[in-house]
């Protein structure tokens, strides 16, 4: 560039194009270097997930097993009983469906949404007549229920291939039988309270791991390498032991007769045993324990690039101790603050085992519903669904902490 | 069922699981699926070690923790390795409409008339009979409870009490605590109001509640002196008192009964070595040596006269114990788990 | 830079602002850091502490300072006694080496920093700023943040920040360290400046004789947590106490030899080659061995052939090694008694006889500028 600005102008397309291919030397040689990780990524991390997350927005159960219903579906207007051709299709699609053993798939999938449809539909399958006239009279002899408009618009909810069922029931809501997007029964609604607690508990753990570590890094980034290397050890000692490990061992200290109230109960200072385990105490004590590292590092990093004569030269300013740390101190560690908190906060909204073992059934979080549906009851449109949320949550979060703090200002470990 | 280990354990088995399920799946061994912990420790000795004795067939155990879906994945997803699996009554009825299971042939697994009359469906073949049952600890509690109305008065008895997370046996329970007759609870539970009473009377006991998932637990929490009473399956606290010198105590007034079965996995490669495992599993002479392991009730009708009379009256088929049971009845909870299940997690997580 | 260093002022130096007595300090209970120092500091004085690392000098700045406890010893301010002040209280202002300008304020943040903590209403605290900022030529840089601003301009920064809440005393630990050569001379100047027009005390800690002696009222020099002497800058530099202050400020030819007789103001001494000559002695006795150090500007050059009957010149024989032109003074290599690496110092101008390498020459130096010490 320093050369350039020498060359005669008339030089200077040259000089571009000259620049322009040793630029793009390069970036092909910057490509090739990220190109096996950006594969590595896409392969076991983006395309896997992304094929989760999908699942939380795709329908696909009903049309694959009862094409020929949805599709005479499509058409209904909803306001009476689908037409014969309906009834006829769902006959048909029904024999089909029984003998190559995938109903069970869409009358999960419609059991979901209307209790019982699961017996309908096998009840009906097992007692279709080999021959018959009116598809419609057969169905609704079968059972009554084949002669209600919601049990229809039940099937045209879940027609796909896309649909909102398990995105809507994340937030506890609904569509009747009209389409209209209604609140779910208060019996059944769930997920916005557990969203909630999930942010709420984050939040606190974020809060103890703050008021707690930040103390720590100041000591670790004062203190002469040596001292500071040894406590740095015991800062690290968690990462070093599995996260089952360390939950497990705090069942062992905070139950009824666990270590802490023996010892409590040994000299004196209560009479009976506090109830320490299985309860919200108990997930903060362990939940901070386990993500304390995660806001020590980023903290210590940054207190470390702060001169101590900083201090030195707002006290020699006139400023007491206290003023020291609240105005020269503290705001040049916002940086290490934001860091730690976004890292403590995101991780934290993720826990899922360690409330799950210490924990008491009101202190569930999001990740133990998400597991739920997907290991126990292997809905996996339903799991979709709310890690689809806990994401939008986080990335939100995440956005709006940019907004506030900046990225360029996150220094992490 | 139970044999459920501790989530410790399970979560690393689970992994190992996983390790195994990634290997290559032709040409495979004979594998028996069940609950894991004492039980299956009992299996093996009464039926895998002398199957594979008397056979020279080959048997690769694993362990699960419950779940028709899981059972669905894998005849879905194509790469089905599992063989025989012992499976509760909800998944056999589920999994059986929905084809995952072979069909049982009579002949080839011994004849329906040697097992008792709940033990026989078209998909499965009951092995053992076994019961939830509230139990405390004696050293620590006197004058116990009697019933689960008594498990509901924490005025005598105070101390946190412990069930089974879920809806399925806490509605039971709660019906029965209630003042419902076993006979009527299902009646009652197949209405709304029924329904209603029943989380109602949960409401009661709700802060004094925790949950249990595995049932490697219950005996757990009993002898850390966590809760003063628990809903338990009996063979893990008979398991407890023997293995651990425990002094925890049934009570068998209306207990919850239910029956687990062996099933075949629809197109597995080894069907005539699993008809025969579980052949040798329903022969009486080899069913009486469980409940000494472990004390449950087993299915073949000989196989009572056999078994020592001093632990008889342990089982959950000793003649005063079933008279007052319930059993489970599958049939409600496929129609209503999905419900329940959302509806149940709605009240426990408010 | 001043010419001729001032005489010191002994009425403006009268008054004591601050006195350290029987001062010790040591970090680790075996070694001294500083042993037994005994400081006046006059009210509105250029004091500078001058030595080389690991004197004392900034310990004892930051035993001043209060970031430092004395392990023994007293030091008073303004009739205080500073034991138990801790420094947010001692009103005393430091500018440190590399300014610590809090980086998440702005330029008028910094400075307004001490008046806000002392509850200085805003509206003179806005007053004050500009008129610091103005102080030290920065007007209009008030909303810059220190980053952005040059390595003089963030020094000229610290200063002002230091001064706006009028301290009795400003300590200055190398302040001008960091700065390249031009800039600090222009620094050095500009606080000198301030310091005359504000009558403010100033403490200056430096390493650098140069700095010392051009900015200073007195000097006093460090060494081995020992003051050495406590001087104003020409006595410092003329009439250095001992070896090692003589050595440590500006420039000398060391000749070893033996004391071989005293008489009044001159001593006879006998170079290690056997050249006797004239010297002064310091602190030697007769019999002693000794250090005799010249200083390169005091040596002139004599034709061999051009006699001289001045009976307290000494007159040796030299041979130049090397000749570096410098403008204002030419520098030469000679030979001298034995050495081969004497320096002398030449006056532009004067060309007789022009020095060329080879050239055997005369070196013609006053006895009264051969100091003859103990050596160190």
């Amino acid at each position: 560039m320093i050369q350039a600005a020498t060359v005669e102008t008339t030089e200077i397309p040259a000089l571009k194009r000259l620049l322009r291919r040793s630029q793009r030397r390069q970036q092909v040689t910057a490509i090739a270097l990220v190109a096996p990780l950006l594969v590595f990524l896409l392969l076991t991390y983006i395309g896997p997930i992304g094929a989760l997350l999908s699942r939380g927005i795709l329908d696909p159960e009903v049309p694959s097993v009862l094409p020929r219903t949805t599709a005479a579906l499509a058409t209904w207007d909803g306001r009476e009983l689908p037409p014969e051709v309906a009834f006829a299709a769902l006959v048909a699609d029904m024999r089909e469906a029984r003998s190559a053993g995938t109903l069970a798939a869409a009358a999960t999938r419609l059991n979901y949404d209307i209790n019982g449809f699961r017996s309908l539909m096998f009840s009906t399958a097992r007692r279709l007549p080999a021959e018959i006239d009116s598809a419609r009279d057969t169905l609704i002899g079968i059972d009554p229920k084949w002669g209600e408009r919601e049990t229809w618009a039940a099937i045209r909810r879940a027609s796909g291939p896309v649909g909102d069922f398990y995105l809507l029931a994340a937030l506890d809501l609904r569509r009747d039988a009209d389409g209209n997007i209604v609140a779910a029964p208060e019996d059944q609604a769930i997920f916005i309270d557990v969203i909630a607690r999930t942010f709420l508990i984050s939040g606190v753990v974020t809060a103890l791991c703050l008021v707690l570590g930040y103390p720590v890094a100041y000591v670790l980034a004062t203190l002469p390498a040596r001292s500071a290397g040894l406590l740095m050890i015991f800062v690290l000692l968690p990462f070093w032991t599995s996260l089952l490990v360390r939950t497990a061992a705090w069942v062992v200290v905070l139950q009824r007769e666990g270590i802490v109230n023996s010892l409590l109960l040994g000299i004196g200072i209560i009479e009976q045993p506090l109830e320490m385990i299985f309860n919200r105490f108990a997930v903060y004590v362990a939940m901070t324990h386990i993500l304390l590292p995660f806001m020590i590092l980023p903290l210590y990093s940054v207190m470390k690039g702060i001169p101590a004569v900083h201090l030195r030269a707002a006290a020699s300013l006139g400023a007491p101790p206290f003023t020291v740390f609240r105005r020269v101190y503290l705001p040049q560690t916002l940086p290490g603050i934001g860091a730690g908190c976004l890292l403590v906060f995101i991780q934290a909204l993720g826990y899922y085992i360690t409330p799950a073992l210490v924990g008491g059934a009101e202190d569930q979080m999001i990740s133990y519903l998400i597991a739920f549906y997907a290991s126990r009851t292997i809905n996996w449109g339903m799991a979709a669904a709310l890690s689809i949320l806990l994401l939008a949550a986080t990335l939100v979060l995440c956005a709006v902490y940019g907004r506030l703090v900046g990225f360029g200002r996150v220094r992490p470990g | 069922m139970n044999g459920r280990k501790t989530i410790l354990a399970g979560i690393a088995a689970g992994a190992l699981v996983t390790v195994a399920v990634a290997g290559p799946a032709a040409a495979r061994d004979l594998t028996v699926v069940s609950w894991g912990g004492a039980y299956q420790d009992a299996q093996r000795e009464v039926y895998f070690k002398p199957f594979v004795e008397a056979t020279k067939i080959k048997l690769l155990e694993e362990s699960w923790d419950g779940g028709v879906g899981v059972l669905r994945a894998k005849i879905q997803g194509g790469n089905n390795n599992w063989d025989v699996v012992q499976v509760e009554s909800e998944e056999l009825v589920l999994g059986c409409e929905e084809g995952l299971y072979e069909k049982i042939d009579w002949e080839k697994v011994g004849g329906k008339d040697k097992l008792m009359d709940d033990a026989v469906h078209e998909c499965g073949v009951g092995t053992i009979v076994y019961n939830f049952i509230l139990s405390y600890d004696a050293d620590r509690i006197k004058d116990g409870p009697k019933s689960w109305a008594d498990f509901w008065n924490v005025q005598k008895w105070p101390g946190k009490r412990a069930l089974r997370k879920g809806p399925k046996t806490n509605l039971e329970i709660a019906l029965m605590a209630d003042g419902v007759p076993p006979a009527e609870v299902y009646k009652t539970l197949a209405t709304e109001a029924g329904i209603e009473r029943a989380f109602r009377k949960l409401d009661e006991l709700k802060p004094h509640l925790i949950w249990w998932e595995k049932g490697s637990q219950p005996p757990q929490l009993l002898a850390a002196g966590e809760v003063a009473m628990t809903s338990a399956y009996n063979g893990r606290i008979a398991a407890a008192n023997q293995n651990d010198k425990k002094n925890f105590r049934i009570v068998w007034q209306n207990s919850l009964y239910t029956v687990d079965y062996w099933v075949i996995m629809k197109g597995t490669p080894n069907k005539a070595q699993a008809e025969q495992f579980i052949h040798f599993a329903s022969l009486p002479e080899n069913q009486a040596k469980l409940p000494a392991k472990i004390p449950y009730g087993v299915t073949a009708k000989a196989a009572t006269a056999m078994i020592d009379p001093k632990i008889l009256p342990e089982l959950p088929t000793a003649p005063e114990n079933i008279a007052t049971a319930l059993y489970i009845n599958e049939p409600f909870w496929v129609e209503n788990l999905d419900r329940l299940n959302q509806r149940f997690n709605a009240w426990v997580a408010r | 830079m001043r010419m001729t260093p001032p005489e010191p002022d002994m009425s403006k130096l009268r008054h004591v602002l601050a006195q350290l007595r029987g001062v010790r300090k040591t970090y680790d209970g075996e070694t001294l850091v500083v042993k037994d120092l005994d400081l006046d500091i006059f009210d509105g004085e250029f004091l500078t502490l001058l030595g080389p690392s690991g004197s004392g000098k900034t310990t004892t700045l930051m035993m001043l300072a209060g970031f430092e406890t004395p392990t023994a010893g007293q030091i008073m301010l303004a009739g205080r006694d500073l034991a138990r002040v801790p420094p947010h209280r001692r009103d005393i202002g430091v500018v440190f080496q590399n300014y610590a300008l809090f980086p998440h304020m702005t330029v008028a943040e910094n400075i307004a920093f001490p008046l806000s903590v002392r509850g200085v209403p805003r509206s003179d605290i806005a007053v004050r700023v500009a008129r610091a900022l103005d102080t030290v030529r920065l007007s209009g840089f008030g909303e810059r943040r220190p980053a952005q601003l040059s390595g003089g301009q963030q020094q000229r920064v610290a200063l002002a920040r230091a001064l706006v809440f009028e301290p009795k005393l400003v300590l200055m630990d190398e302040p001008l360290g960091a700065l390249d050569k031009q800039l600090r001379e222009e620094m050095q100047l500009e606080i000198r400046r301030l310091h005359e027009r504000l009558g403010i005390t100033i403490v200056y800690v430096t390493h650098d004789q140069a700095e010392a002696l051009t900015m200073s009222d007195r000097i006093a020099v460090f060494h081995r947590g020992v003051i050495q002497q406590i001087d104003t800058p020409a006595a410092v530099y003329e009439q250095p106490r001992n070896a090692f202050v003589a050595s440590f400020i500006g420039e000398s030819n060391r000749l070893a030899g033996v004391v071989e007789a005293i008489d009044g103001a001159h001593c006879r001494v006998r170079l290690d080659d056997g050249t006797p000559i004239l010297a002064r002695p310091i602190d030697v006795g007769t019999g002693d061995a000794t250090s005799v150090l010249l200083r390169p500007e005091r040596i002139t050059l004599a034709d061999p052939s051009d006699p001289d009957g001045s009976s307290a010149r000494n007159r040796l024989a030299a041979e130049i090694r090397e000749v570096i032109y410098l403008g204002d003074h030419t520098r030469l290599r000679v030979s001298l008694a034995g050495r081969h690496d004497c320096a002398i110092k030449l006056p532009a101008g004067r060309r007789n006889p022009v020095p060329l390498p080879g050239m055997r020459v005369e070196a013609v130096f006053e006895a009264a500028d051969c100091l003859a010490f103990r050596p160190e």
